[in-house]
């Protein structure tokens, strides 16, 4: 009797509720449905999980008060000069430290054979990547707006407009999703999540200490100003710091969003032929 | 009517290990293929090009009448996949697993929880729908990995080894739930390293081996080959060991294998054991031991090759390799 129902084709009427069988490949429209999707399972676990939300704002804070109380009179004369200068670094420094996330949430879902399950389903191939990566840019937001928040109550002065501020928060999602293509291929190596923390700070820490986020770099050694006059980490703090403070914005951008684009170029092809070859 | 899963000549090579030479199985609408091996026999890597997650170096699969290489995205939308290590997201709820599936096959809001609830009530996970997968037991978690593959309703579902690591109850449990699968129409592959699995659940069998198929059949057909069961004897005068081994020889029509005292034959048929009890008693030799057991894959392989399955070293070697690299 239920026999009949598959012999005689696809879904039968009493299945309303799946569509038949799908056209070639997902829509803009659905791959924007199907990504969203994907960026809620990200954030709901947040719920059964409510000490990320934890994780996500003690460790900024951390670093905002060490480096204000401990650093801050020693390297800037004085705890309130030292912030205004230190927490555009810290910022920049918080988000790339938070994009370690995407790595590890990728390579979490790699060992366990969820990326399996979603490859397995008719939905866009990217999917999977992009609704992690929009679910990430929430926890940048609500971290930067911990830390915002944090040095506003310790004296910290916003001395532009809402809209430069507004800028610095698209300027630091634009990098930081640019950036996490690195993570991406990260998450697609490390093969373990627990390595994955490894892996990463110890790239993060050199790539964001080697840079002027926590220090001027006049006292630095000649080789190393070289550097941080690159580094895109010193390009964004200073980007930051003249959307917030004041001082030269446009150089900075222009610069932190040619890295972002760098990044995106060398390490977003390596990152989908690693998880090509890996799956 | 054309078979729902058809593949022919499957290769695939990982570096220097060749994970399938040539590997050909076929699946009628409606039916569970059971696909027998050892661990690192190609299994895995079998289902995952017939679910479109690997794309094979030779040959060609056609499952739903869609070629999986050039239409994966029309296979996928015909099959469900549950693999050797439950895809669940742990962090999420039974619900929310299966709402997420169903979100992303297009489902609205409340179809998707409607869909989700009615999966959960039918696997018995009702009452634990509102925690969180980590905290289910294995069973669960597998049940949950089963229901999350049939959310989209497929006509042909993959399970890779879906009782491994589960204790008798719950393998009973879902050998219960793939049946009805099949009563409801579904085709099923399915690969498992248990003889027993194969011949509850399947129509037909494919035992394949260092990536190609060694035999084919019903269960029926590879038991009257192979043996289902298997008799062993223990004389208690270790002298008699000789005596013992041809009785068994004429009795069984096979060739029995020699184990220190103990003598192991295929039994083919119930009326082995009264026999062989007769005439060994006629002829005066007494047994320590004596007992009728299920074949394990590696007397069926034995039997259906003339050469054991795997070796206890290469065992675990295989195994990571399978996972490594599958």
């Amino acid at each position: 009797m239920t026999l009949d129902r598959t012999v005689a084709g696809p879904p039968a009427t009493d299945l309303p509720a799946v569509p038949a069988p799908r056209s070639r490949r997902a829509t803009p429209a659905q791959w924007a449905s199907q990504s969203l999707t994907m960026a809620w399972r990200s954030l709901v676990q947040i719920k059964h999980n409510p000490s990320e939300l934890l994780d996500l704002s003690i460790q900024p804070i951390m670093f905002v008060l060490l480096f204000t109380f401990v650093f801050g009179g020693a390297i800037g004369g004085s705890t309130d000069a030292y912030l205004q200068f230190s927490l555009g670094g810290l910022i920049a420094q918080n988000a790339l430290f938070l994009t370690v996330y995407t790595a590890t949430g990728l390579a979490t879902d790699l060992q366990k054979g969820t990326f399996d399950r979603f490859r397995s389903l008719p939905i866009a191939r990217s999917a999977p990547l992009s609704g992690r990566i929009m679910g990430d840019v929430v926890r940048q937001l609500w971290s930067l707006v911990v830390l915002l928040a944090v040095g506003v109550a310790l004296g910290f002065r916003i001395t532009t407009s809402p809209l430069a501020v507004l800028a610095a928060f698209g300027l630091l999602v634009a990098f930081t999703v640019a950036f996490s293509w690195t993570s991406v291929l990260l998450g697609v190596l490390a093969r373990d999540p627990e390595k994955v923390q490894i892996y990463g700070f110890t790239v993060l820490f050199p790539l964001t200490f080697a840079s002027n986020a926590f220090a001027p770099t006049q006292t630095m050694p000649d080789w190393l100003q070289a550097w941080v006059s690159i580094n895109p980490v010193t390009r964004l703090a200073d980007a930051l710091r003249g959307l917030l403070v004041g001082g030269p914005v446009a150089a900075n951008a222009v610069a932190t969003l040619l890295w972002g684009v760098a990044f995106a170029a060398v390490f977003g092809p390596l990152a989908v032929w690693a998880l090509r070859t890996r799956v | 009517m054309p078979p729902a899963i058809e593949a022919d000549g499957l290769v695939k090579r990982f570096g220097a290990t060749t994970a399938l030479a040539g590997a050909s199985l076929s699946a009628a609408e409606g039916t569970v293929l059971g696909v027998l091996g050892p661990n690192g026999a190609g299994k895995t890597t079998a289902t995952r090009v017939l679910a479109t997650l690997l794309a094979p170096d030779e040959g060609r699969a056609v499952v739903g009448g869609h070629d999986v290489i050039t239409e994966p995205h029309r296979v996928r939308s015909l099959i469900g996949l549950t693999g050797q290590y439950a895809g669940v997201d742990e962090a999420l709820t039974g619900t929310e697993n299966l709402v997420l599936i169903a979100r992303l096959l297009g489902q609205g809001r409340a179809a998707a929880k409607a869909r989700a609830a009615d999966l959960l009530g039918q696997f018995g996970l009702g009452d634990a729908a509102g925690r969180a997968a980590r905290t289910y037991s294995g069973g669960m978690r597998r049940r949950l990995d089963l229901a999350a593959s049939l959310v989209g309703r497929p006509r042909i579902l993959f399970l890779d080894e879906p009782t491994t690591g589960l204790d008798p109850a719950s393998r009973n449990e879902l050998w219960g739930m793939v049946r009805r699968l099949t009563d409801d129409g579904v085709t099923v592959l399915l690969t498992t390293q248990y003889l027993e699995e194969a011949d509850q659940l399947a129509d037909d069998i494919v035992v394949i081996d260092r990536g190609a198929v060694v035999a084919t059949g019903t269960p029926d057909d590879l038991k009257a080959r192979a043996g289902a069961a298997v008799l062993q004897m223990r004389p208690t005068d270790a002298g008699q060991v000789a005596v013992v081994t041809r009785i068994a020889a004429e009795l069984a029509g096979a060739t029995p294998t020699v184990d220190q005292d103990t003598v192991s034959v295929p039994a083919g048929d119930d009326g082995l054991m009264p026999a062989v009890v007769r005439r060994l008693d006629d002829v005066g030799v007494r047994l320590a031991e004596l007992t009728l057991r299920r074949a394990t894959l590696d007397e069926v392989f034995l039997a259906l090759t003339g050469r054991r399955a795997v070796d206890e070293s290469s065992t675990d070697s295989d195994s990571t390799t399978d996972r490594e690299l599958v």
